[in-house]
């Protein structure tokens, strides 16, 4: 099995050309740049078959993808921040035809002020448009997500669009030893797409995305839903079949010394890294500490998240986007809801943190981990890292 | 007119449906202005059959036979392209 030295971008492009999509069609954006011009390269060496869009505008890069997976091809793309925003339209059209366009996000602030660095905020604002979403903590977890996420989004039960993503910069420009597949493996692993209609296809003619009233748009959406509950256990599948190949273990979430936890965290993408640092040093000092990383978002395995903070007495909820006095970070929202009127709860408060990119200290998780011993004078929805 | 709808775990997925023809749906009645031909002067140019954006112009054994009312929407089209003098299509206000 190849080791490379790969930075979060390098690792998804590498991903990208062992799966040898059949087109990709994007527009570079800062910090997801490098991911389709390191596969444009790709292309212009040949190294991969892909017809490759290089559209004006992010709009015009999922319309482009909507309407090549909708002919049958396997289709992937690369964004970030406003560039998901400019797709705002187009992906809940993706998800509603269930075509299983790929997409990897380098989660990035929503401007304004304008600004380019690490928070949720842009894929959390996509996460009631039917797609698939899944973090990713370091380069090894984004190259191994998207190779998992071709089978997810194409599997013949799910048929959702479906997007990886890594936190910008902390992941995507920071260089890490990873392990790959050889590129038989990969291209075995993620197969042929057997696409159930094709709008190219004239010998079985279809009517695609035609006016969907009062009657019918519904039925379509629950639809959807339904198809996003189920594919929970595709997710789990298909994660276990890669397991077999790589050793390496996917689930919905990781539990870090969760089991006997007294005080843990829940959190998304790289902080899951730093705060792992920190749980091992408490535990050293002989605090139960804990960690649950959430790796799938939606679907939101919200019995399995409840089921695995149960027995925790105290749990802070790490929120990397706001939702600007919601009941908390969506991340927050979730959790709670998850877990109301369940017969065991743990007590639960909520920080937003890092926006824009804000660094996240191993000191202020300490400090999290130290509210957590006080949790019951604490208000639910906190921040950290933000000057008063 | 009643038949049962299906509902979420009956209804084809994807939003993908047999293919239509809008031949059994008339649009026609959107119309506020109806192109009239004049077989007379018209020289069979074929202009209004190329710009009728609703294929409404109708042709038998290669000759302009008039319009589908059916389906003609009355955008004007036709009459503003028709090229003779006088104009062999010119457009009138639909009668209520």
């Amino acid at each position: 099995m190849p080791t490379l030295a790969k930075t979060g971008n390098e690792a998804m492009a590498e991903a990208m050309r062992q799966i040898n999509p059949d087109v990709v069609a994007a527009y570079p954006i800062t910090p997801a740049t490098e991911i389709v011009m390191i596969f444009a390269s790709f292309v212009a060496d040949g190294l991969v078959d892909t017809e490759y869009i290089p559209v004006e505008s992010e709009h015009s890069a999922m319309s482009a993808c909507v309407g090549a997976s909708a002919a049958g091809a396997r289709v992937m793309t690369g964004t970030s921040s406003q560039g998901l925003a400019l797709m705002y339209e187009i992906l809940p059209i993706a998800s509603a035809l269930r075509l299983p366009i790929i997409m990897s996000d380098v989660n990035r602030a929503i401007s304004g002020p304008i600004n380019i660095h690490c928070d949720h905020s842009d894929t959390m604002a996509a996460r009631d448009f039917g797609w698939i979403q899944i973090f990713s903590e370091n380069a090894q977890e984004a190259y191994d997500n998207l190779i998992q996420a071709v089978r997810i989004a194409e599997h013949p039960k799910v048929k959702l669009p479906t997007m990886v993503t890594t936190d910008g910069f902390i992941i995507s420009h920071c260089m890490e030893k990873i392990e790959t597949l050889e590129d038989t493996e990969a291209k075995k692993f993620v197969g042929e797409r057997k696409p159930e209609v094709s709008v190219l296809d004239i010998e079985h003619p279809v009517t695609l995305g035609a006016l969907d009233l009062q009657d019918y748009y519904f039925e379509h959406k629950v639809q959807v839903a339904d198809a996003m509950r189920n594919s929970i256990q595709y997710i789990l599948e298909i994660a276990r079949e890669y397991e077999k190949q790589t050793g390496r273990k996917y689930d919905l979430f990781e539990k870090y010394q969760l089991d006997d936890a007294e005080v843990a965290l829940v959190a998304l993408g790289s902080t899951a890294g730093t705060t792992k640092a920190v749980v091992d040093e408490l535990r050293a000092k002989g605090v139960k500490a804990g960690l649950l990383k959430l790796r799938v978002f939606r679907p939101f395995p919200a019995e399995e998240i409840a089921k695995a903070l149960a027995n925790v007495p105290a749990v802070a909820v790490l929120d990397r986007s706001d939702s600007y006095n919601g009941q908390g970070g969506p991340l927050f929202t979730e959790i709670r809801s998850a877990l109301y009127g369940k017969a065991k709860t743990p007590k639960l408060i909520n920080y937003v943190y890092g926006l824009g990119g804000r660094d996240v200290t191993l000191d202020e998780l300490r400090t999290v981990f130290a509210d957590l011993k006080k949790i019951d004078q604490m208000p639910a929805y906190n921040y950290f890292g933000v000057r008063e | 007119m009643s038949e049962a709808k299906p509902g979420w775990k009956s209804l084809p997925e994807n939003d993908a449906l047999a293919p239509g023809t809008a031949d059994k749906f008339h649009t026609g009645g959107w119309r506020s202005e109806k192109p009239i031909w004049n077989e007379k002067t018209c020289i069979q140019c074929m202009i209004c059959w190329i710009a009728c954006p609703d294929v409404s112009v109708t042709v038998k054994d290669g000759k302009m036979t008039g319009f589908d009312y059916d389906h003609c929407k009355g955008c004007g089209i036709c009459a503003f392209e028709c090229p003779t003098k006088p104009k062999s299509i010119v457009m009138e206000t639909e009668k209520k």
